[in-house]
């Protein structure tokens, strides 16, 4: 009896050892707890208009006939899991990808703003960084205005943007990804100064005794030093050019991308449509920054990281 | 000199001065310093921290610039010295590139340098062998003990044969039985390459063992007290450091470091 207890006490320890050994365990049991608290929110958001309704029909339900209610409105205030996932699944699953009915058309449209925008951040930022790093003059003349760029609120600037680039012709894709380009070079430049500023003096004075030319010392030395820092900043960048992106569908009246969804769901009241489309941009976030994190790895692979 | 060549000055030193202008004002870390090293002699400089060492050889290899006197390596000042690729530095760290492998990194000179590539793969090779680190080639720095990356940065300082050798406590971090065995192997390097050597260090036995002559440095200004000729034969293994010969170069070197330094600051 004892030993078939023991048994099974060790039983429960390695398969509780085993569940959080990595990742996926502890991942799960935060996905439970916030499913759990969005059901309890979504009664408590959802139960006065339902109440009201239900006063104004004259109807009187038992506690779990007005639960269910509250979790199956057409606009509810917030939706609940359940619905938002049957919307994921009529939109992501059921719908054809290459119509404006899909979610995934939406994620592409954006998808293909943010990608364009991270690419030119990226070169914008290493570039500004290079100069800053080669001209002590930029260093305090560029970095004020650098940082103050990023101080004025994106809404803000986003319609200015948009409206001036549609004045000389350019509509659609570019101005979206240059909004994003806005936001994703700060973060690039920023550690890319650093990371070009990296390696210790006594790297430095070793290419001086080869009287290495100064190109020679910034793509021997300088360039591989900053690798760790431009995929820690790229890693940033990525998802806040995602931002970038959906932010500057807002004013262009879009009628796609994630950020018209999210702007017509606001519109009609598509509490639903709205959450979706959130659930989908930080699917589509989290996507880009692992895969940015990959590419780390494997060129870190490459420079002999253990 | 064995040669039987001429002498034939590799540095040459007179009235030397350098000043640090700090906060706390002026610091004389180098004073009034003269010190002439013909080729093939193996010179060490040795004194307690602050006295200067580590600032000469750098003054020697131009990565600090003298504020008073003369100084020639070569028949040339430091900077056309050091534009001519005149010597080789080993720094304390091994200072190896770490996404570089060894064989990369004992190639950075050379690619630096502009030679070929095929060329390059030769000398590498041949410096890699030269300090015992054949087969090492692919491996990252952090896969090797500190005295092996210490050998690899030797190797690089070696691979574009420069004839003088800087070396700046390069077995400074290591432990003695590692050090012991590296002086050997150092020495027999000398031996084989002809090289002249500048080495600092504060370690007497290893300033003893390694030096045809001993440079005794003082701290505040930093200067150089006295310089003793070691009559110890050229060639030399560990054993010697039992010998009253040696015993009593390492006493002078002792005495001359205590004369020169008052411990009661």
């Amino acid at each position: 009896m004892n030993a078939a207890l023991e048994t099974s006490a060790f039983a429960r320890e390695v398969w509780h050892r085993r569940a959080m050994a990595g990742n996926t365990g502890p991942v799960i049991v935060i996905l439970v707890a916030i499913v759990a608290i969005w059901y309890l929110a979504t009664f408590a958001l959802n139960a006065p208009f339902q109440r009201d309704l239900d006063e104004r029909a004259g109807r009187t339900p038992s506690f779990s006939e007005f639960v269910t209610e509250t979790m199956t409105q057409k606009k509810p205030t917030l939706p609940a899991p359940h619905q938002v996932a049957a919307d994921l699944y009529q939109t992501v699953v059921l719908a054809k990808p290459w119509k404006p009915s899909s979610l995934l058309y939406h994620c592409w449209v954006t998808l293909s703003s943010t990608l364009l925008g991270f690419a030119m951040g990226t070169a914008l930022g290493i570039a500004i960084a290079v100069a800053i790093v080669h001209a002590r003059s930029l260093d305090k003349s560029l970095m004020p205005w650098i940082i103050t760029s990023q101080t004025i609120p994106i809404l803000a600037i986003a319609p200015m943007v948009i409206v001036v680039l549609a004045s000389i012709g350019l509509k659609g894709l570019i101005p979206k990804a240059l909004i994003s380009t806005y936001l994703s070079f700060f973060p690039i430049t920023v550690g890319m100064v650093k990371g070009l500023r990296s390696p210790d003096p006594i790297l430095l004075d070793l290419m001086r005794t080869y009287n290495a030319s100064r190109a020679q010392v910034f793509f021997k030395l300088r360039v591989p030093a900053s690798v760790p820092f431009l995929f820690a900043s790229m890693k940033v960048a990525i998802a806040i050019s995602l931002v970038g992106a959906i932010v500057g569908e807002l004013p262009t009246g879009a009628v796609a991308g994630i950020g018209s969804r999210l702007l017509f769901g606001s519109y009609y009241s598509q509490t639903v449509q709205m959450w979706s489309a959130l659930i989908a941009a930080s699917v589509m976030a989290a996507v880009l920054v692992m895969i940015v994190g990959l590419v780390d790895r494997l060129v870190r692979r490459q420079m002999g990281a253990r | 000199m064995a040669t039987g060549a001429a002498a034939e000055s590799v540095i040459d030193i007179s009235g030397l001065s350098l000043t640090f202008e700090t906060a706390d004002g002026p610091v004389h870390a180098l004073s009034d310093i003269g010190l002439s090293v013909e080729r093939g002699e193996f010179v060490s400089l040795i004194g307690p921290s602050g006295c200067g060492k580590t600032t000469l050889l750098r003054v020697i290899a131009d990565l600090e610039q003298p504020s008073a006197g003369k100084i020639l390596v070569n028949g040339m000042t430091p900077d056309e010295a050091r534009q001519r690729r005149a010597y080789g530095y080993v720094f304390q760290s091994s200072a190896l590139y770490p996404w570089r492998t060894i064989a990369k990194n004992v190639a950075l000179p050379l690619e630096v340098m502009g030679v070929s590539a095929a060329e390059r793969q030769e000398r590498v090779r041949k410096n890699l062998d030269l300090v015992n680190l054949t087969g090492f080639d692919r491996k990252f720095p952090w896969q090797l003990s500190g005295g092996m990356q210490q050998r690899a940065s030797i190797a690089r300082a070696l691979s574009f044969d420069p004839a003088l050798l800087l070396m700046d406590e390069p077995f400074g971090a290591l432990d003695e039985m590692v050090r012991d065995h590296l002086n050997e192997q150092l020495l027999q390097l000398w031996a084989k390459t002809k090289k002249t050597v500048i080495f600092v260090t504060h370690s007497i036995p290893e300033a003893v063992f390694l030096s045809t002559r001993i440079v005794v440095m003082s701290p505040r200004p930093g200067r150089i007290h006295e310089v003793i000729d070691s009559d110890l034969p050229n060639k030399r293994t560990l054993d010697i450091r039992e010998t009253p010969e040696f015993l009593k170069v390492a006493h002078r070197v002792r005495e001359g470091l205590r004369a020169g330094h008052s411990y009661d600051d």
